[in-house]
């Protein structure tokens, strides 16, 4: 392991423009990739703000029993699909459109009988605001009886199952094509450094070095290359969303998590580079 | 040690390089290996090593088969054969110790006993003194000593060396070779190809002749012969 280290530590002191250069075209790489991923993670969360909203409104019958609604909304509240369900009286409901429709404030208070009814607002848990599952509580709530009639927004929910799947396959697509292309250009750059060191190589071959061996310096390299390339990339990545925050709008970065897997993904691409192209190169002599 | 037995061998763009090629090295002994440029000398090396396989016949290297091996022994058979080329092939940005240690290194030797193995072989070929110093530091004499120091320091039981002096004057050459018999003297095989018949014609050793890839002649089989057959 040490000499393994040593050895691939002597390829950035003997070639280091080729390191730099190959370092660069890594970060590069990985930073278009990183901007993608912002673009992503910002539409995410574009969606989440509006899944948000996604609720189900059960409305009372009139008259209903305040012990009956009560219970109802401890049974509602434990629906595997439900975050939170929430009792709004016919009077609530009444202040709510009072100061929510300024307009009609004056034909509001010549009411004699609040024409409102009473609701139950039920919002979904993360994960349960597509079509599907909102129908399912929807129909659930019906079957309760002093629930008069249940409204979501079904051809909103719908659009926003389409967007979704669209965001992940798009990312998908768009994502594996520029990973592929960061393993080429790492292979490319790692086959460079093997072929500076072919000499190197046949003379380690004939002193009996084994393949495992000749191979582990140039994976270990390209590795670090990869990391390298990843740190560049992220902060390449966080200086264009520090000018994008001052100059366009306001968006998110990646977190840790986030920040350590594009990282991470780096140096397996440098692995994965490197690998192809000794494994290649091994073969071929 | 070094059996070849009715040996073929092809090159896909090249034809016979090697035609019907039998002789054995014993153990401990010197062999010389002759002919002219293109006779089939480094080939039958390539051989030894495995670095090529026969197209037919069997070749057998201190208990290998090289036809049938698999790979990964290739590297295991190595460990036990130094290798010596006419252009010393150092790696020139490492010293001459450095290159030395680079074989045992390789081989995953202990590190505490690297430094003292590699300062013993350097001594034995004369070059301590130079233990620091680059390749291009050293004249061609010198570099192929440290070539050889390199060869030796695993301890081989057979060193092959491809025209080791092709590229020295007539001083250096006699210097390397002078190592070789030493070398060949504390018991190591030595198998040794040449065109230098001066070098040869100096020697009581045993001489093994390539023409156009066939063996045509073989002291050890045919000085027996004619001694059978005076009178
Ligand atoms: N890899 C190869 N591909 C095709 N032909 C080859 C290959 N290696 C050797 N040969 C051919 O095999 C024949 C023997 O070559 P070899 O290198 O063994 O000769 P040699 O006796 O070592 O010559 P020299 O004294 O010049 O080194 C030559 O005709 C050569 O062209
Ligand atoms: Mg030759």
């Amino acid at each position: 392991m040490n000499l393994t280290f040593r050895e691939a530590m002597l390829t950035f002191k003997r070639a280091p423009l080729l390191s730099v250069l190959s370092v660069t075209t890594i970060a590069f790489s990985l930073f278009v990739l990183g901007l993608f991923g912002l673009v992503v993670i910002n539409l995410q969360d574009a969606l989440h703000g509006v899944e948000e909203r996604v609720e189900v409104v059960a409305y009372l019958l009139p008259g209903a029993p305040i012990e009956a609604t009560a219970q109802a909304l401890k049974d509602i509240e434990a629906f595997p699909e439900v975050q939170s369900a929430t009792y709004v009286s016919e009077d609530d409901a009444l202040a709510r459109a009072r100061a929510e429709l300024v307009e009609l404030r004056d034909v509001m208070q010549e009411l004699e009988r609040n024409p409102l009814p009473a609701s139950v607002e039920v919002k979904l848990k993360p994960g349960f605001r597509d079509t599907d599952h909102v129908a399912a509580v929807a129909e659930r709530l019906r079957g309760f009886g002093f629930v008069d009639d249940v409204r979501f927004g079904r051809d909103w929910v719908e659009k926003l199952d389409r967007l979704r799947g669209l965001a992940a396959a798009v990312g998908i697509v768009v994502g594996a094509a520029f990973a592929v292309v960061a393993i080429i250009i790492i292979g490319t750059t790692i086959r460079m450094a093997v072929l500076q060191r072919s000499r190197e190589i046949a003379i380690m071959r004939l002193v009996g070095a084994t393949d495992g061996f000749i191979r582990r310096p140039f994976l270990l390299q390209g590795a670090i290359k990869g990391l390298l390339g990843g740190m560049v990339a992220i902060g390449l990545s966080f200086a264009a969303y520090l000018l994008i925050n001052r100059y366009l709008l306001q968006s998110a970065f990646f977190n840790q998590e986030q920040a350590a897997a594009i990282v991470a993904f780096g140096a397996l691409i440098g692995l994965v580079g490197s690998a192809m192209s000794v494994g290649r190169h091994l073969k071929r002599v | 040690m070094i059996k070849f037995t009715n040996v073929f061998k092809a090159f896909p763009k090249g034809g016979l390089a090697l035609k019907d090629v039998s002789f054995h090295v014993a153990k401990g002994e010197f062999a010389f290996l002759t002919g002219h440029s293109g006779a089939g000398k480094s080939t039958v090396m390539k051989l030894i090593y495995a670095e090529e396989r026969p197209t037919s016949g069997d070749v057998r290297v201190s208990g290998y088969d090289v036809n049938e091996m698999r790979p990964r022994d290739v590297p295991l058979l190595r460990r036990k054969l130094g290798i010596v080329f006419q252009d010393f092939r150092l790696l020139e940005d490492r010293t001459a110790e450095e290159n030395v240690a680079f074989a045992l290194e390789v081989t995953g030797a202990r590190s505490s006993t690297i430094a003292a193995r590699v300062m013993r072989v350097l001594t034995q070929v004369g070059l301590a003194a130079k233990a620091q110093a680059y390749p291009r530091e050293l004249s061609g004499g010198e570099q192929q000593r440290v070539a050889i120091a390199r060869a030796l320091v695993n301890e081989p039981t057979v060193l092959l060396a491809d025209e080791p002096t092709g590229n020295l004057d007539e001083r250096a050459t006699r210097g390397v070779f002078q190592l070789l018999r030493d070398i060949n003297a504390s018991g190591t095989a030595v198998v040794m190809a040449t065109h230098d018949l001066d070098l040869v014609r100096q020697a009581p050793y045993r001489v093994i002749e390539l023409q156009e890839g066939a063996l045509v002649y073989d002291s050890a089989v045919d000085e027996a012969r004619d001694q059978a057959a005076a009178p």
